[in-house]
């Protein structure tokens, strides 16, 4: 089957045999973005976390046909290096990561947070970041999320001034 | 040779009946005596491993390109530890380069600089301190000494600075300088600089990697890929111990995508042109195997009880305790089947093309790798290249890479690069898991109520025993076991009585390294009962610890940790606004590492508010990734302490999966962690594997504050 989806951006079209395939996979074998992590293939991890449409979804357990049409952002398109996402910029500000594979699911899971609740209360964090980190980079994480959400919320003021 | 087994009743400490069907025989006990291996294990206890691999060729470590930057060649893998930014900067300060020109690499065999045993142990940069050093400041006199001629003046005329060298008025870069060298004046190992003089050892500089972590780079092994690559899996059993007998493939190899089901004598795998593919047709096999037992967690715990299997001293002074006192106090502790649970599951990228292989793999053991490879396929070690990935958390889980054998031969059979790795199922049931561990606390305390005596008795799986990577005659040569024991001595020096016994048993399936080995465990064990002999003998238990330790180098700098720990976290011994603190220390190869946590119950859980956390680990050589670290390893040994645990059903190990397999999230993290870095050695130890000793026994200590209640078994809960 043909799939239509645009990613980071730039509108792609796939050609699938099964339309189960897990969209995580379309996504790194396919479209070679390696930023979206396999953990545990049950979205119970969260180290495949992507938006889709703004939502945070594990993506090794979302089927590829559902994502026809629809919008999805990986960590490659959340920013780089001459324009990271605050909350890439808090991560490296917070020098967060130690083997830096379960990051990236946290940073979308984040990114999507800040969209809803721009500055989360540590409640709020623990109720909504429920990713796996084995490092143990969690104490790191809280603080980076906290500075994501100021810098987000500097940035938010710099534009309406501008605007105005 | 005296019995030391009446000294344990055995059926005193059997917590249950029936050992199941693979029984664990007593076979009699032993007491350690030989000089040599007391010697041997006394190195175990402050170990400082020296650095295996190539120290006599710069060449091979540092490439100049042609931009002036320079590539270090790192014989060390990237886990996470922060190896890969500690080595950059002991690097620059001796090449005389800022730390931007210094690109860290991983050394793959081709380049001949590996490590020629492994990463792990907590040894990388204190292993490379000095050789690093002298290998950089060995390149730094060749470049002077080629910089001279070339600019025809004597080598004190020149100024270094950034990457480059003047002399008179011009001014070369180490590029310049090295290009069309093939011959190259080697002067003896120069002086190194002091430790003051240097600008980024000691300071806190962003991790290296820290770029490609947060924008997504494909670095780790899950992420290599190679032209014409396939995806291969192996059939792998549910059941403990179970053999391979033979597979129906006829209805798998029909399936789309199936390239070929490679049969061998001990595994069956499928190679296809899709992931999907390959699992399809991998559900699709019915294989036979021999199922030797239906072993249950109660089976195991059996096993694993003081008095099973085999016995070795490993630490004696004075006299044993008689048992038949009233004043001796005995208490048990245990600590169950741990798994790694790395997030980025084991995978390799093999391509045999002929005589040759090329393994793309996170390993911790790249030499090991390659020489399994190799010898499977009976090719010639300089001809398998092992290209060496970040890994996705390494933990001990990736010191065994069997995995790389069979993508080799999948690749082999199908012409074309096979990659393969495990589903998340196939980590929880074929780890190589922490072993579970069961404790026996001794101790009777003398009238001023300091410990007269102290025994720790203790029984674990294997640790290093089961590891291809230690040569297999050090276990008979040692009688114990190298890891297991990590964290078995009793650091109380000053007790005139001391015993630490530790008992072998190798359980039914795969046991080996795991983050700190036999310390989490044993520490749990020993500074529970250290704090039950504190309450009492009616003291403060910093007092108490401190009072029996001896002023020799070790015992002040651990002292030291103890009052730092207990100084910062203004420790207290009583219940405050509902919250209680507990306090543990250990030395883990040599550093020692003291913690308090603090911890309130709340609806019946513990809830760990702070953990203050003081360490010496002699020189930080990156004191923010040794920050990083302590936190780290607090949350993971929280996680552990407190939530993890596989359990044995009818002969499979479960759960299977995250969630089921409880471990610390967001929510259970401390929000606060405070530590304290003492610098009280004049070189870099151990850093990533201490900070996990104390804090199973720090949070246990304070939930006894709380509720009276002495928890004695991982993971910690009150109902």
């Amino acid at each position: 089957m043909t799939i239509s989806l645009n990613v980071n951006g730039i509108s792609q079209t796939v050609e699938i045999t099964d339309g189960n395939t897990p969209l995580l996979w379309v996504i790194r074998d396919l479209l070679d973005l390696k930023g979206t992590k396999f953990g545990c293939g049950k979205a119970a991890c969260g180290a495949c976390t992507l938006h889709i449409d703004g939502e945070a979804v594990r993506s090794c357990s979302y089927p590829v046909k559902l994502a026809k049409g629809k919008t999805i952002t990986t960590i490659e398109g959340l920013g780089n290096e001459e324009n990271p996402h605050p909350v890439q910029q808090a991560w490296m500000e917070e020098i967060v990561p130690q083997c830096g594979y379960c990051q990236p699911g946290f940073m979308m899971a984040t990114a999507a947070l800040l969209d809803k609740i721009p500055e989360p209360t540590d409640a709020d964090i623990d109720r909504n970041i429920i990713n796996v980190c084995r490092c143990g980079t969690y104490y790191r994480m809280r603080k980076a999320i906290h500075k994501a959400a100021e810098l987000s919320k500097s940035i938010e003021t710099v534009k309406s001034e501008n605007d105005a | 040779m005296p019995n030391n087994k009446k000294k344990i009743s055995r059926r005193k400490f059997l917590v249950r009946g029936g050992l199941g069907t693979v029984g664990v025989v007593a076979i009699g006990s032993y007491i350690f005596r030989n000089p040599i291996r007391r010697q041997i294990l006394g190195m175990a206890n402050s170990m400082d491993m020296a650095y295996m691999g190539d120290t006599g060729n710069p060449m091979l470590w540092f490439e100049i390109t042609k931009e002036n930057s320079i590539l270090l060649h790192s014989p060390k893998v990237e886990m996470g530890q922060g190896t890969f930014t500690s080595l950059a900067q002991m690097a620059a300060d001796e090449l005389e380069v800022p730390m931007h020109l210094i690109q860290v690499v991983h050394a793959t065999t081709a380049t001949g600089n590996i490590d020629g045993m492994s990463t792990g142990g907590s040894t990388s940069v204190s292993g490379l301190w000095q050789p690093l050093r002298e290998m950089a400041a060995t390149l730094r006199e060749m470049l002077t000494l080629e910089a001279a001629k070339k600019l025809a003046l004597q080598p004190k005329d020149l100024v270094l600075d950034k990457g480059t060298i003047t002399g008179g008025n011009k001014t070369l870069t180490y590029a310049q300088i090295a290009e069309g060298v093939s011959e190259w004046d080697v002067p003896e190992t120069p002086t190194l600089k002091s430790l003051k003089d240097y600008k980024y050892i000691g300071k806190p500089i962003p991790r290296v990697d820290l770029g490609a972590k947060v924008f997504g780079d494909p670095i780790f092994g899950m992420d290599a890929t190679m032209p014409n690559m396939l995806y291969g899996t192996v059939v792998r059993p549910t059941k403990i111990g179970a053999i391979f007998e033979g597979a129906d493939i006829s209805q798998a190899e029909k399936m789309p995508g199936v390239v070929k089901i490679v049969q061998e004598p001990d595994f069956v795998g499928v190679v296809a042109t899709s992931l999907t593919a390959a699992e399809n047709a991998k559900n699709n096999i019915s294989v036979t195997w021999k199922t030797p037992n239906n072993l249950n967690t109660e089976d195991i715990v059996a096993m694993m009880t003081v008095g099973n299997g085999k016995s070795t001293i490993i630490q004696k002074e004075g006299s044993a305790l008689d048992e038949e006192e009233e004043e001796v106090v005995s208490l048990e502790f245990r600590s169950p089947i741990g798994a790694h649970a790395q997030i980025e599951p084991n995978g390799v990228l093999a391509s045999v093309e002929g005589t040759r292989a090329t393994i793309k793999i996170a390993t911790q053991v790249i030499g090991l790798t390659r020489k399994e490879v190799a010898e499977r396929l009976e090719l010639d070690e300089e001809n398998v290249n092992v290209i060496p990935t970040y890994l996705g958390g390494g933990f001990g889980r990736r010191l065994h890479t069997p995995h790389a054998i069979q993508a080799a031969v999948m690749s082999k059979a199908v012409g074309q690069p096979v990659k393969y790795f495990f589903t998340r199922q196939e980590e929880f049931q074929h780890d190589m898991f922490r072993p579970p561990t069961h404790h026996i606390l001794k101790g009777k305390l003398n009238n001023e109520g300091l410990l007269e005596g102290l025994e720790h008795h203790f029984v674990s799986g294997d640790v290093g025993n089961n590891s291809a990577m230690i040569p297999s005659l050090l276990p008979t040569v040692l009688g114990a076991d190298i890891g297991a024991i990590r964290g078995g001595f009793i650091q109380y020096t000053k007790i005139p009585n001391l015993r630490s016994t530790y008992w072998h048993v190798t359980l039914p399936f795969a046991t080996s390294w795991w983050r700190s080995l036999g310390l989490l465990a044993n520490t749990f064990a020993m500074e529970s009962f250290i704090d039950a002999m504190a309450v009492k003998a009616g003291k403060n238990p910093v007092d108490f610890r401190l009072a029996q330790i001896e002023d020799d180098a070790a015992g002040k700098r651990l002292k030291a940790v103890i009052q730092a720990a207990s100084d910062k976290a203004n420790y207290q011994d009583d219940i405050k606004e509902g919250r209680a603190m507990g306090f543990a220390a250990s030395v883990d190869a040599g550093t020692p590492c003291a913690q308090v946590a603090e911890i309130s119950i709340e609806n019946g859980a513990i809830k760990v508010h702070k953990v203050t956390c003081a360490m010496d680990p002699g020189v930080a050589v990156n004191p923010d990734q040794v920050r990083a670290q302590c936190e780290g390893a607090i949350i993971m040994g929280l996680s552990a302490a407190m939530h993890e645990q596989m359990y044995v059903e009818d002969g499979t190990l479960k759960p299977t999966i995250y969630g089921p397999y409880q471990m610390a999230l967001m929510k259970h993290a401390p929000k606060e962690i405070d530590i304290v870095l003492l610098q009280g050695r004049d070189t870099p130890g151990a850093v990533g594997e201490p900070p996990l000793g104390p804090i199973g026994a720090a949070i246990a200590n304070a939930v006894f504050r709380l509720s009276g209640k002495r928890l004695q078994e991982m993971p910690l809960k009150l109902v």
